[in-house]
């Protein structure tokens, strides 16, 4: 159990600092996605199945999907054609 | 080092404090939480609920339910509202590859069947109302990402999401006429573990799933610019 909650943390703070440093706005978002994959995981071993659920649902899914369309709708490819 | 720079390092440092004194006084690895202890031992005698968390979140805190439902329904309102005015007018509108339409359309009814599922089992498995209408949200859009001329009535949602909404008003007051309080569970608790039981709670449990579908999945269509109107 130990080893699971540990490598998920990994992969939540690897993703974490994934986010900031990736140029692209679409990539970021995935790896957002995966902190809140991950973080889903580590409810399911902390025995909060319903968070998990909640987590996986809403901030994997609709939360990516919201960012994706908003991100559609201004037009941005990334942040390198911004500056 | 500028003055802004030290603005803000004041800041933090003082926030830390704060911080540091709350976490002083607070029990960390003890259970000070009466209240937490007498609902987990009386719950699935009282209210009939296998899944704990259900009783709390209708039973015992089913006014706070009510609120949260308010505050997403405003949330959407206000989303809808800010997004009605302008259509995306780089929206490309394609079709997208047949992978994702042939996936997509296989997807569909077992992502309904799986909503519909953890809706109807939110009193006995984890889950409930939330988690299984943000999956049934995610059914309906899925086909309309890749097929952006696939219909979705945003008239239809709307009526689900309002009769949804006026159901858990109308469950709640039922209570009120049979002598208890707002909300108060009816129809007796049945057997624990069945897919009968808990009362009125899984009858809360639809409304709040249907109302949270066709809210999210309505918010999602007018986002992407999809569906009758884009």
């Amino acid at each position: 159990m130990i080893w699971i909650a540990l490598i998920s943390a990994a992969v939540m703070l690897g993703a974490a600092i994934a986010v900031i440093t990736l140029r692209d706005f679409y990539s970021a978002l995935a790896a957002s996605t995966v902190v809140s994959l991950a973080l889903s995981v580590l409810f399911v071993v902390l025995r909060a199945p319903d968070v998990a659920l909640a987590e996986a649902a809403v901030g994997a899914g609709v939360s990516g999907v919201l960012f994706a369309l908003t991100l559609r709708r201004l037009g941005a490819k990334g942040a390198a054609e911004d500056e | 080092m500028s003055s802004r720079t030290f603005a803000s390092l004041v800041f933090t440092l003082g926030l830390g404090l704060i911080l540091a004194s709350v976490m002083q006084g607070l029990p960390l690895g003890g259970a000070p939480m009466q209240v937490g202890q007498a609902i987990v031992a009386q719950a699935p005698e009282a209210v009939g609920t296998a899944n704990i968390v259900t009783s709390v979140v209708l039973a015992y805190r089913g006014l706070d339910t009510l609120g949260e439902l308010t505050i997403l329904f405003a949330a959407a309102t206000a989303g809808g509202l800010v997004l009605s005015g302008r259509r995306p007018s780089h929206a490309t509108q394609s079709q997208a590859g047949f992978i994702l339409r042939t996936g997509a359309g296989l997807l569909f009814p077992f992502l309904l069947a799986l909503g519909a599922y953890i809706i109807l089992h939110g009193h006995l498995t984890p889950g409930g109302g939330f988690q299984g209408g943000a999956i049934i949200a995610a059914a309906f859009f899925v086909p309309l990402l890749s097929r952006p001329e696939s219909p979705f009535n945003e008239a239809v949602a709307s009526v689900i999401e309002g009769a949804a909404g006026a159901m858990f008003i109308v469950i709640g007051l039922l209570s009120l006429t049979n002598g208890g309080s707002f909300l108060e569970p009816l129809l007796g608790t049945g057997e624990l573990g069945e897919l009968f039981s808990a009362g009125s709670l899984p009858l809360l449990y639809v409304a709040v799933g249907l109302k949270v579908g066709a809210e999210l999945a309505g918010l999602l269509v007018h986002l992407g610019g999809l569906g009758e109107a884009g």
